[in-house]
């Protein structure tokens, strides 16, 4: 082979190699990276392994705000409509935290079905819900009347 | 009270805007057709257009500007934007703080960018300056139509206008967003002349050193704004979101980084174009993604497709618009590079180990780390999109996929300085560089050892690198200047530049390390009088109280700072409450030393006089931006070198 040709050859091994390698490195990484949305139904039906990063989010429910008397510990529920599922968090909520308001936490869910948070968000807009919650509003919301149709059906028979 | 909804301000700004549209459209079509004839007297429309364009623009800026000032809020975005409350100086920065006005500040940008190639390209061709100022007026068209079609920020309401406006959101009532959107801008719009140059050097199938030379000092500048925007962004977030952060990988900031990816891998291609004739289509094929991939910035903070702080903005119908124009943009650039490239020959030779081979293997990691973030920012974008469900990729991605590309990087580039063109030999780098190397891990290990007791491994790596960067750089000036002090400023104004811009990249990989694992943090329940110690620091919470501002009323608290039982500074924190909104602001304490932060944040009152607090210690928290500062003073000398403009004056003789 002509030698110009053969430096060429090697460094277009090199180079496909080293792509091969980062691409590989990047997919392995981002599979165990991905935090995945799940609503309150989904954590409550055990649907979510324990110990998993997820995120999950709702609406905090009224009245169930409960801060430790020690420390910065709050506990609060959040609900998608159809399931409550019990938060904690251990440190300052965001300004916009608020009983009635939509948010969505990080953090995973332990082995008593607790969703444990490392981190809070609630956004900067009184009006704003996180499309994430929306959607899993509207779920629950679809879920209910798929099941009430379904009572109403049985009823009828 | 003068009535403005007489004078007519908002109707003649859109007329501005209106006629700034038409003249883009005779820019874009005028002098190409005189390229196409080879008439010179119709090529030379493009500079008057140009200007006159611009002109236009800066009227309707200016007149929407007034509006604010003057509180006209029969205008439907002063009236969502500012309030009679809100100070002079955020009443002029609210014209960019929501969708309509940053449109119009960008499209008034392109066309200030326009009037510098008008102005500053004497030495160029006619043709030349003809074919770049066209393509700058496409883009031009496309974004004054789409701020006009979908986006008009003039509209008014009548014939009941409200009394006040609804207030800017006071996240972006703040110093830092005065000045971060316009110079991201600046930067994002500026890429679009490195894209009409690499565009109209492949029209013209003039793809020589020549062009290099005319499209470096472009390309520099914008990737200037675009440092200095992505760190003011950085300090606005880290001062203004309350909890200490700089980077969050937020999809927003990622599409400010992309471009500023390619842009690094874009300059530095340019060098090799320029010296050697090499890396052309590469280089055009840079050009294109820069600029496509701030348009695409654009798209994912304009559309609303995200969901992060800065969306503020979601109207399908825009997204679709971008959609469509960043289509026509990626799309006809790369037909025409298809149609155009293969005809263009890169001639010259380079050995494995040479300055060329460098240069790649930097473009490679750039480009891979551009990549790597637009991967990570799409994916749940595509996810979603698919109906698989909503996910977000986390920080800890990001973090494994720039760590070690970093490091390649700055390991590449103490080298990649040093290395001769074309050809060079092992030998004489590992000559050269064995002492850099040497001591680079031996400071890196004294210093992690004196910082700690037990020796981290990614403070070692990452002290490691930029050591190893800043000593094979002093090595390689040392070298040049033959160990002569005297003799360093007659190395060239823009390899001094090169020096300071690379030191800048370690000094910033020095503050990120040092940040990310010497940072202390604790979140606690305080009481006035009550001390909380962290790190070297006690912190006397003294007491709280409320402060009355402009437009909000505060709840402040008031902290005395010890260092060895010394009071070295009092901050005040607070939690502002905005008029017009009721919505809340925490405004973060802050004493600033160059090696180390304090930060006071105030979290939510407890019952009786308790508050949440959050105090942190930053080590080297400053020097992550002061690596960006030293990054532009290197491009901005870059930019001064004479050599672009002696060169020029000579081919006008020619």
């Amino acid at each position: 082979m002509h030698p110009q040709r053969k430096k060429r050859l090697h460094l277009i091994l090199f180079l496909v190699l080293a792509v091969a390698s980062a691409v590989g490195l990047a997919m392995y990484s981002l599979s165990q990276n991905i935090n995945l949305f799940q609503t309150p139904t989904q954590i409550a039906n055990g649907e979510v392994p324990p110990g998993r990063t997820i995120r999950a989010g709702g609406l905090v429910v009224e009245g169930s705000v409960e801060r430790d008397q020690q420390g910065l510990g709050v506990t609060f529920r959040v609900t998608d409509g159809q399931s409550e599922v019990p938060v904690f968090y251990d440190g300052i909520l965001p300004d916009l935290f608020r009983e009635g308001q939509g948010i969505v936490a990080l953090g995973e869910v332990n082995t008593e079905g607790l969703f444990v948070a490392s981190e809070v968000l609630a956004k900067h807009d009184e009006n704003y819900m996180p499309p994430e919650v929306q959607a899993a509003l509207e779920q629950a919301h679809q879920d209910g009347k798929a099941q009430m149709e379904a009572a109403a059906k049985e009823a009828s028979y | 009270m003068l009535n403005t909804a007489m004078l007519h301000l908002p109707e003649i700004g859109q007329f501005a805007l209106i006629l700034a549209f038409i003249m883009a459209v005779l820019q874009v079509i005028i002098p190409l057709f005189g390229v196409n004839r080879g008439q010179l007297w119709l090529m030379g429309y493009a500079r008057p257009l140009a200007v006159g364009q611009a002109l236009f623009l800066v009227i309707s800026l200016v007149l929407l500007a007034t509006s604010f000032v003057m509180d006209d809020f029969s205008v439907a975005y002063v009236a969502a934007n500012s309030n009679s409350l809100l100070p002079t100086p955020y009443k002029i920065s609210a014209v960019w703080g929501a969708h309509e006005g940053s449109l119009l500040l960008w499209v008034t940008m392109l066309g200030l960018w326009g009037v510098a190639v008008a102005l500053l390209s004497r030495s160029l061709p006619l043709d030349m300056v003809a074919r770049v100022l066209s393509i700058m007026g496409m883009v031009s068209v496309g974004f004054i139509l789409f701020t006009l079609e979908t986006s008009n920020p003039f509209a008014r309401i009548l014939p009941s206008p409200p009394q006040d406006g609804a207030d800017l959101n006071p996240l972006l009532q703040d110093f830092g967003l005065i000045v971060h959107p316009p110079t991201l801008y600046m930067g994002y719009v500026g890429l679009s002349v490195a894209f009409a140059f690499a565009l109209a050097a492949l029209m013209s199938g003039r793809l020589d050193a020549a062009w290099a030379r005319w499209s470096r000092p472009w390309t520099t500048a914008a990737w200037i704004f675009l440092t200095v925007g992505i760190a003011l962004g950085s300090w606005w977030a880290y001062y203004e979101l309350g909890w200490g952060g700089w980077w969050f990988w937020d999809p927003v900031e990622n599409a400010s980084l992309m471009p500023w990816l390619v842009a690094t891998a874009l300059l530095h291609s340019l060098a090799v174009t320029e010296k050697r004739g090499l890396f052309k289509s590469w280089t055009v094929l840079l050009a294109i993604f820069a600029f496509s991939l701030s348009l695409l910035g654009t798209f994912l903070v304009r559309s609303g497709v995200l969901t992060s702080v800065h969306a503020f903005a979601s109207d399908p119908e825009r997204g679709v618009f971008i959609l469509a124009l960043l289509g026509i943009c990626v799309g006809g650039s790369l037909l025409l590079y298809a149609l155009k490239a293969p005809t263009v020959a890169s001639v010259g030779r380079y050995d494995v180990v040479s300055r060329e081979t460098a240069l790649l293997v930097n473009n490679l990691l750039l480009v891979v780390m551009a990549l790597a973030v637009l991967t990570g920012t799409l994916y749940p974008l595509v996810y979603d999109f698919m109906g698989l469900g909503k996910l977000s990729v986390g920080a800890a991605w990001f973090n494994t996929m720039f760590v070690p590309l970093t490091v390649a990087l700055a390991l590449l580039m103490g080298v990649g300085a040093m290395t001769r063109w074309k050809s060079d030999r092992v030998s004489r780098l590992g000559g050269q560089l064995w002492i850099a190397g040497v001591l680079a891990i031996v400071f890196a290990i004294v210093v992690a050892l004196l910082l700690s007791e037990a020796v981290n491994g990614s403070v070692v790596l990452g002290l490691g690198i930029s050591f190893w960067l800043i000593f094979a750089t002093c090595a390689d000036v040392w070298k040049k200047s033959r160990g002569r002090l005297g003799k360093i400023p007659s190395l060239g104004v823009s390899y001094l530049g090169m020096v300071i811009a690379h030191v800048g990249v370690a000094v910033t990989i020095i503050g990120v390390t040092m940040v990310s694992n010497y940072s202390i943090d604790k979140s606690v329940r305080m009481v006035p009088g009550q001390v909380e110690t962290l790190g070297d620091y006690q912190f006397e919470f003294t007491e709280a109280g409320t402060i009355d501002g402009p437009n909000y009323t505060s709840q402040a608290t008031r902290f005395n700072l010890y260092k060895e039982g010394k009071n070295i500074e009092v901050l005040t924190a607070e939690k502002r409450r905005y008029h017009a909104r009721g919505s809340v602001m925490t405004e973060a304490a802050i004493d600033v030393t160059l090696f180390r932060d304090v930060y006071i944040s105030m979290g939510e009152a407890l019952e009786g006089d308790a508050w949440g607090m959050r105090l942190q210690v930053k080590p080297y928290m400053r020097w992550v931006w002061l690596g960006a500062i030293f990054m532009s003073l290197g491009g901005f000398m870059a930019v001064l070198d004479k050599r672009y403009r002696r060169r020029q004056k000579k081919e006008k003789l020619a």
